[in-house]
């Protein structure tokens, strides 16, 4: 069976042009030209045919509370939002710390709609203590170990894990990616928003956005130190930003990446004392807003990321501090960005689709530009046509949105995983 | 009068709160003070409404506060506190707060260790409201019997210089009273160490001092909060010790205020920490009044809140010839 996408401009790292595209049995793009038609014909008129997107980080909850979400589940948004891979995170329950967890989620993945892309944990259980069988987990593939939900704390140790990750390039056939989520704990304790003016007056405890940037600070000079790739996950703080510019400007190998909420959101939201816009690191100021947007116009953020984390209606149904941390984000991602982020579709789709998949390790089948031989990998969004978010209406079992109601831009009409039509007309398949 | 506060059908906060709401309430307050004198302080104004307590925060002086105020108003009271309830059981905010209105009631007081829980609530019931401490962000009854006590013993808080002094980092109460006290004309000055001050008072119309001695000659009220022993642990104060000589109100100190100046405390006080309790007993102390303020106020705003339909005059409030027995 062939699919033709018909009609669209293709945006990609190339540049842009109008031409129809041919998918073959073999899930790659069969030719690129004028006129095509095949088995299925997809109307891509008025839309643009981009590379799929890759979002580094995403929590599917399975195993441990498919209550909250799937990795089915979370596919399904996934590939709605024009994603075709998605990093999933290893705070799972139980962690994935081990060859066994990995090839449950790997197993699970290869059902859904989404290329699934599993990390693992830098220590056993994520408890900080001693480093996971990262060599027995690179032989399985994996490429990147975070402990994401909280930092690493303990620098010997955290020294440690990446003097031991250098040795595992050769077996992985690429540097490993330690992904860091920077917080120091003992700092942020007790705090549920961001530290500022807004937390003074809604009596909320706060966490001093100095609770970031210290880890930022002295992973950035553990680097120096060892090496090792650090990735910063969801850069929240104009400090951070700053620092990620200096290390990236001495030539260090590190990389990051900012979520669309914090570009788009800020701590003001918190008034409405709804734990909807709780979330770890918290939104933060305009100014730090601004930092990131800048970050990422510049060159300082490799990737726009989800941290795409479910919780059920019922447990964010509590006063804010004590609700979980966490917001959807795969279905608004792409939309956010158009209208938010400041930067025209190719930088975009840089920070969407290839700069992730890089990071990710799957640059050879994600984000690759639309010419024949690739895989087809592929979504096609009409950039003009207006939706209006509801979580209700979500792929997600939960529905915690902090955009619920806000109209936006940009709507995926298809999108194809490995030349499968997965999502045909707005309406996800299977 | 208090026009906002009827029309929100709840008290959730000062904050948002106008001079006219503020000095309505006020108004009113004088009638059920008046109530509370007779020798049977009871009248039918809410009789048949239900006023029911929900209480996940130890405090039996509030709780009782708002329970006379309801009995006095001839409403019918329950109470939840969280040990007696199945809040321990994973039982959502939202689930325990429906069910309570399933009950019946008409309005739901609500202690929280948490900042916000009563404006969570208020979106899911259709019961009045009233927030009766919300972790360190409000506590508006308090400001309110605060600001009532003020005024019956000072007059117009307009132009009056009060300074509020300790843990205001973690206080509801000194959050609620700097909105109403500076809604009310008053110029507030905070007094405590660096550690004990909110993160940011950006926008808070207040001054900042780290020394009480150079502050109290000039105060017309002089607000003492509560002070923890916990926040020794959280690195906030060395020693109780070094609070009490740094902060707290003892014979000296209270010689500096002046003769018509007032002591407030919230209450209950720590004997030899926020002040001694020589100076407890100072003809200036008005704690005691605080106290049976609390409940003039809170059965006025039980009145204001649960007695829609009734010309909300002081007037209209039932005479002794309606008086139950």
């Amino acid at each position: 069976m062939t699919v033709v996408l018909r009609g669209g401009r293709v945006v990609d790292s190339h540049g842009e042009r109008e031409v129809d595209v041919e998918i073959g049995d073999d899930g790659r793009i069969a030719s690129v030209g004028d006129d095509l038609s095949g088995d299925v014909n997809l109307d891509a008129s008025g839309c643009v045919v981009v590379p799929g997107f890759v979002d580094l980080h995403v929590h599917l909850r399975e195993p441990g509370q498919e209550d909250a979400e799937t990795i089915s589940s979370g596919a399904r948004g996934g590939a709605l939002g024009g994603f075709t891979a998605l990093v999933a995170m290893p705070n799972t329950d139980p962690t994935t710390d081990c060859a066994a967890v990995v090839e449950q989620v790997r197993r699970l993945g290869e059902r859904s709609l989404c290329e699934i892309v599993p990390t693992a944990a830098m220590t056993v259980g994520r408890r900080g203590v001693d480093m996971s069988p990262m060599g027995e987990l690179v032989d399985m593939g994996v490429g990147i170990f975070t402990d994401d939900g909280s930092g690493l704390q303990d620098p010997r140790l955290m020294r440690r894990i990446m003097e031991y990750s250098t040795g595992l390039t050769a077996r992985l056939g690429r540097p490993v990616v330690l992904a860091q989520h920077c917080e120091v704990a003992e700092l942020s304790a007790g705090g549920f928003m961001h530290e500022g003016a807004w937390s003074s007056r809604l009596g909320i405890p706060g966490q001093p956005a100095e609770a970031e940037e210290l880890m930022v600070m002295r992973d950035i000079a553990l680097v120096r130190l060892t090496g090792a790739h650090m990735h910063f996950q969801h850069l929240s703080t104009a400090s951070s930003v700053a620092m990620v510019r200096g290390a990236k400007a001495a030539g260090l190998p590190v990389t990051a990446e900012a979520t669309t909420h914090h570009f788009t959101l800020t701590d003001a939201a918190c008034a409405s004392y709804d734990p909807v816009f709780k979330v770890h690191p918290p939104l933060r100021t305009d100014d730090d807003v601004a930092a990131v947007r800048k970050g990422l116009a510049d060159g300082t953020i490799d990737a726009i990321a989800t941290d795409h984390a479910p919780h059920t209606d019922h447990s964010k149904e509590q006063p804010f501090d004590s609700a979980p941390p966490g917001m959807l984000g795969l279905e608004t991602a792409f939309s956010l960005a158009l209208e938010e982020s400041g930067l025209d579709l190719p930088g975009i789709l840089a920070l969407m689709s290839w700069q992730p998949a890089a990071i990710a390790g799957i640059g050879d089948r994600h984000g690759t530009p639309v010419v024949a031989g690739n895989h087809a990998n592929l979504c096609v969004i009409d950039l003009d046509e207006t939706w209006t978010v509801s979580g209700r209406a979500m792929a997600s079992p939960s529905s915690n949105t902090p955009y619920e109601g806000r109209t936006l831009r940009g709507r995926v009409r298809h999108t194809l995983s490995a030349g499968e039509p997965v999502v045909v007309d707005g309406e996800a398949r299977g | 009068m208090s026009t906002a506060v009827v029309a929100s059908r709840h008290l959730l906060g000062v904050d948002g709160m106008s001079r006219q709401d503020l000095e309505g309430i006020l108004d009113l307050t004088d009638t059920f003070a008046e109530i509370g004198r007779r020798p049977i302080p009871k009248v039918p104004a809410l009789r048949g409404r239900t006023v029911a307590s929900l209480f996940f925060e130890d405090s039996t002086r509030t709780r009782l506060s708002f329970e006379t105020a309801a009995r006095r108003l001839s409403a019918d009271t329950m109470t939840f506190t969280a040990g007696s309830s199945s809040l321990s059981k994973g039982e959502s905010l939202r689930d325990t707060v429906e069910v309570i209105g399933s009950y019946g009631a008409d309005a739901i007081v609500v202690r929280h260790g948490m900042a916000g829980t009563a404006h969570r609530l208020a979106g899911w019931t259709d019961a009045c409201v009233i927030n009766a401490g919300d972790g360190c962000h409000e506590h508006p009854t308090q400001a309110l019997l605060d600001c009532y006590t003020l005024r019956e013993k000072r007059g117009d808080l307009d132009g009056m210089r009060i300074g509020i002094v300790g843990d205001i980092r973690n206080s509801r109460v000194a959050r609620s009273n700097v909105l109403a006290f500076s809604l009310l004309g008053a110029e507030v000055v905070l007094v405590a160490p660096p550690t004990l001050l909110p993160p940011s008072i950006e926008g808070w119309p207040v001054t900042v001092s780290h020394d009480l001695d150079s502050v109290l000659p000039d105060l017309d009220a002089c607000y003492l909060l509560r002070m923890q022993r916990e926040r020794i642990g959280e690195g906030l104060i060395p020693s109780i010790r070094e609070y009490a000589a740094d902060y707290g109100l003892d014979a000296r100190r209270a010689a500096m205020l002046p003769a018509d100046a007032v002591i407030l405390h919230p209450g209950p006080t720590n004997p030899g920490v926020e002040l001694t309790t020589e100076v407890a007993t100072d003809p200036r102390s008005v704690i005691l009044d605080q106290v049976s303020n609390g409940v003039s106020v809170r059965m006025a705003v039980l009145f204001l809140l649960l007695g829609s339909g009734l010309d909300l005059t002081p007037d209209s409030v039932p005479s002794d010839g309606e008086v139950v027995r």
